[in-house]
């Protein structure tokens, strides 16, 4: 009060403006761009395209594994890692698996490991054996194949991971913006359906005789589908009302070239990633023909857009961050896709004659470079400290010295306040499984209750 | 504002014309409240402001609607969006996206609004309609009354001119509808925005309106200063109707207004009797003892407890409302005497009913432990008409309906028909259930459920959408229930319908039921739930209108 009665609004330190140098504050947290993530995490798809090393592509994993537990948030589409890796574990077993009950012709030299009791094929079936001799060497060529499509799966499993689909979905250009409200949609009506069967279900059990079998099933059908279509026909209204589908600028002649563009860019890009992911392709086939083909879709895109106008609420910002983690993924795939090139025989070593592989330096830099996106990019926004970052939670609420409310003022203006959500969650919702054994602990109690509740609940004593 | 020219609405196959050569001018900055029986086209008035009608809803509109100069047969819905924001009946349905802060910012990116505006005015609209603290909260979880706040707030971030509210507080308990519309009325006095709305419970909206247009049912349109409008309005709160019995002038809409007025009419009826608000009860049939006994119910939802250690006995005869805040446990306390839904501990005994056999009883608890039946009574000892009440139904015509509850409670064809032409008479059995009035597909239920000759019927808000007429007709068919000997059980918001159709009244929060007595006890002593006569005439313990004319009519009897 004091200092607003002396003079108010003069800045206190008179004309010069020092800078204050800011305490080694933390970073504050957001979500980097999701395009960004998808970018790196495709760039890294193309570098591993272009090896069969198994040494690399061994580091590959464990680089999106170090990537993905450092900058995930806790949104329920980023627990999904470990199906990715799951998944790839699987393609990998299979692959070896199929290879051992199908054996190919082998070569003279091979080591034989076991073998299978053969399996006679009819004569027109003779291009395939089951069973015989179990080779090492084709083992471990299933095995690196396989490996290849799990790395594969894997790099499109962090960039899921990583990127928030709803904030991927609203940076999808104009053209199909259509495409992402359908998706955004669908994935509120999705609960809500579920609501609804529930609730009919239940109202079901109020008839005196409920139906039972097929006739069971109409019953709850009809009234879902029927209240699922009035529901529908009342958002269409809403969003009708609410500017949906405000006419653009776009004219009869603007969609028919914007048709064209795109579908001579969509051919452009099939052809561009055929080349591309395969190495005996002519070379016309892989980058000039993808970068022609995405130009043309840009350009396609860019005249679809004029059809709908409308902006985007916080948009994500495109920053450094932004620029480091897609530019290391694009460098990383850049050297692998030049080295595949230079050294052949360093990216895809021979199983003739079966040798420890050989580790390329440049190639191995480059992917751990890639790894470097687990610093580069901003700490995620976390609603719950999770397990793994509980060292980082401590050690920052440590730096925040009790003077330092500037700075998570601003945090908290920001993306999403930390503290806000679990506190109003948490009693309505069970949050973390940490509280699970509370949650069952009165059920042994309340279970005897209610068995033994029925029998004086129906009047077998007459009042 | 809003012009109607020689407006006419007609739907395809309809024989007459919903609204017939509507003249009608809304001035800028007015509060207008669209009244009217359920059916006689008040969606559609609403919905030609912003061309949904007919647009959307296909029909032929003739004659020229404008809004703030704009023609809406050159403007569908989406041009007229930065005009007219539209909130529906059921704010849930119409929302997008799922949290709070993105639902907010939907019409404005729409309305391609830069970046940096629309961040503002979404901090602007969470602080004017008090939901800063909701702004990353999932809109699914959100309560009914913050629900329709959001609903409001999406489309006032686009700064639009009117704002058309189709009932916003129908579905809402007495508070939250309270937190609504003074959020209604701080937009109009404070930002001019023009609102029309359409509301059944005129006793809440009366007093704030700047002017009613109500539509007579044959397609016209009456519309001016409310004190005249409802001398001769078919829909009128209890505040009204006292005033026209009473003759006052000019009519007093409001209660502060009315008891002003009243002063003669307390003095008058100071030393008479109080009438009874309700038939007698006849003689209860079965001894005397409860036809229904609760003890120490608990229902629990997760960790939630809903109903916590209720205790409720049921009398033959009796009709009782239960009361209380939403989510405060009445549907799942409802749910549990039934049976059908979950009931952690405690009891619930039915008195068998004179038609059952006598080992009826210990059969439905032999099932019970086998057959996945536990919980339950006899057979259709105890019915419960939901929420929904459609969601009961589901098949095509009403006869069919009929004929499937006469098949499953076991009776002779016919029986359920008899039901439902004593409860609402006149519903073609051809009729598809969908396409019944409110008021008629929950009489359709109610047959339904009857057939099985319940001795207790359990009724969850059962008067939200509903006309007076329609509740008055509701509150006939609870009393022929409860003639015959039935108990009724009634939760509902609606104070003026529980004075006049409840003997006694629950009132529940937090899953207890904190008071239970006869209704004049319970509602006049609390300044929340006291219906608009009882506070223009206390001390006078009268509750309805009804009660008042009684009492005159005994007055002038006795000179």
């Amino acid at each position: 009060m004091k200092g607003v009665r002396k003079h108010p609004g003069e800045p206190t330190a008179g004309g010069d403006l020092r800078p204050v140098p800011a305490r080694s504050a933390p970073r504050l947290a957001r979500g980097l761009h999701p395009v960004a993530w998808w970018i790196w995490g495709l760039a890294l798809a193309v570098a591993v395209s272009r090896t069969t090393n198994p040494l690399l592509l061994a580091l590959v994993p464990a680089v999106l594994g170090a990537v993905v537990s450092e900058r995930r948030s806790d949104a329920p589409w980023a627990r999904g890692f470990r199906y990715y890796l799951w998944l790839a574990l699987t393609v990998v077993a299979l692959r070896v698996l199929f290879r051992c009950v199908f054996t190919g012709a082998d070569a003279p030299g091979d080591h034989v490991l076991l073998t299978l009791p053969h399996v006679p094929l009819p004569r027109w079936y003779s291009g395939v054996r089951v069973g015989g001799p179990v080779a090492l060497e084709a083992v471990l060529s299933a095995a690196v194949d396989g490996l290849r499509l799990a790395c594969l799966l894997c790099c499109v499993g962090a960039a899921g991971t990583l990127a928030n689909p709803k904030r991927a979905l609203r940076v999808l250009p104009g053209a199909l913006y259509e495409l992402g409200v359908a998706v955004t949609v669908a994935m509120s009506v999705a609960p809500q359906l579920v609501e609804s069967v529930q609730r009919v279900a239940r109202a079901r059990r109020l008839r005196p005789d409920p139906a039972t079998g097929p006739r069971a099933v109409r019953a709850i059908l009809v009234p879902v589908l029927e209240d699922a279509l009035e529901r529908s026909l009342r958002l269409a209204a809403a969003m009708d009302a609410r500017g949906y589908g405000r006419a653009g600028t776009a004219t009869r002649r603007d969609r028919r070239t914007t048709a064209a563009l795109m579908l001579l860019g969509m051919l452009g890009l099939c052809t561009g990633a055929y080349g591309l992911l395969d190495a005996s392709a002519p070379p016309a086939f892989g980058l000039p023909a993808l970068l022609a083909g995405s130009l043309l879709c840009c350009a396609g895109l860019a005249l679809g857009g004029r059809r709908v106008r409308r902006t985007a609420y916080r948009p994500d910002p495109w920053r450094a961050p932004e620029w480091s983690v897609a530019l290391g993924g694009c460098l990383c795939a850049g050297v692998l896709v030049a080295a595949a090139r230079q050294d052949p025989a360093a990216l895809n070593p021979g199983l003739y004659p079966l040798a420890w592989p050989p580790l390329p330096w440049l190639p191995a830099a480059a992917i751990l470079l890639a790894g470097a996106a687990a610093f580069a990019a901003p700490p995620p926004v976390r609603t719950v400290p999770s397990p793994g970052s509980e060292a980082v939670a401590t050690r920052v609420s440590g730096e925040k010295a009790p003077g330092d409310k500037g700075s998570s003022d601003t945090a908290s203006g920001g993306k999403a306040p930390s503290s806000e959500v679990p506190a109003d969650r948490a009693p309505t919702h069970g949050k973390s499984p940490r509280k699970a054994p509370a949650a069952l602990d009165p059920a042994p109690v309340s279970k005897p209750a209610a068995l033994a509740s029925p029998a004086p609940a129906t009047p077998e004593d007459p009042t | 504002m809003i012009r109607f020219d020689q407006v006419s609405v007609r739907y395809a196959d309809a024989a007459a014309p919903v609204l017939r050569d509507v003249d009608l001018h809304i001035e800028e900055g007015e509060l207008c409240l669209v009244v009217g029986r359920t059916g006689v086209g008040k969606s559609t008035l609403l919905g030609a402001v912003n061309g949904l009608v007919p647009h959307f809803t296909g029909g032929t509109l003739a004659g020229r609607v404008t809004v703030d100069g704009r023609d809406t047969a050159h403007h569908p819905p989406r041009e007229l969006a930065d005009v007219v924001g539209v909130v529906g009946q059921d704010p849930a349905a119409g929302f997008v996206t799922d949290t709070v802060e993105e639902e907010l910012a939907y019409t404005m990116e729409q309305l391609a609004i830069p970046a940096d505006v629309m961040r503002k005015r979404v901090e602007e609209t969470l602080d004017l309609l008090g939901l800063a603290d909701l702004r990353h909260r999932p809109l699914a979880g959100l309560s009914g009354g913050q629900q329709q706040r959001v609903a409001i707030g999406s489309v006032l971030t686009a700064h639009p001119r009117v704002l058309v509210l189709d009932e916003p507080t129908s579905a809402l308990d007495p508070t939250a509808a309270e937190e609504v519309l003074a959020t209604v009325t701080r937009l109009v006095h404070d930002l001019g925005v023009t609102v029309l709305l359409a509301e059944h419970r005129l006793e809440r909206v009366v007093q704030y309106a700047d002017r009613i247009v109500h539509l007579t049912g044959d397609g016209g349109v009456t519309s001016g200063d409310p004190a005249t409008v409802f001398r001769t309005a078919d829909v009128a709160p209890p505040v009204v109707d006292l005033g026209r019995l009473a003759g006052w002038d000019p009519l007093p809409l409001s209660v502060r207004d009315a008891r002003r007025a009243a002063r003669p009419l307390r003095e008058r009826l100071a030393g008479q009797p109080v009438p009874p608000a309700r038939p007698e009860r006849p003689p209860t049939g079965s001894g005397g003892g409860p036809l229904l006994s609760a003890r120490g119910v608990v229902v629990r939802h997760g960790q939630t407890v809903a109903v916590r250690e209720a205790n409720l006995d049921l009398y033959a005869g009796e009709v009782t409302a239960l009361m209380g805040r939403n989510g405060s446990g009445k549907s799942s306390l409802l749910w549990a005497l039934h049976g059908a839904g979950p009931r952690q501990a405690g009891t619930v005994r039915v008195a068998p009913r004179t038609e059952d056999a006598p080992g009826a009883a210990q059969q439905a608890a032999r099932r019970g432990l086998f057959g996945g039946r536990r919980n339950r009574g006899p057979r259709g000892a105890v019915a419960l008409v939901p929420q929904t009440p459609a969601d009961l139904l589901h098949l095509e015509t009403v006869a069919a309906e009929l004929a499937q509850a006469d098949r499953e409670s076991g009776t002779a064809a016919g029986h359920a028909r008899g039901i439902l032409d004593r409860l609402a008479p006149g519903i073609e059995g051809a009729t598809h259930p969908r396409d019944l009035s409110e008021g008629r597909r929950l009489a359709l239920v109610l047959a339904v459920q009857l057939a099985a000759a319940p001795s207790v019927v359990l009724l969850d808000e059962p008067t939200r959408g509903l006309d007076y007429p329609a509740k008055q007709a509701l509150t006939g068919i609870v009393n022929a229930l409860a003639a015959q000997g039935r108990t009724v059980v009634i939760s509902t918001h609606d104070v003026e319908f529980a004075a006049a159709a409840a003997d006694r009244v629950a009132v529940m929060a937090e899953g207890e039921i904190v008071a239970d007595g006869p209704t004049a006890q319970i509602i006049v002593s609390s300044p929340a739930f006291a219906p608009q006569p009882a506070k223009i005439l206390a001390p006078l313990a009268f509750l309805t209108v009804d009660q008042v004319k009684r009492a005159l009519a005994q007055l002038a009897g006795a000179r």
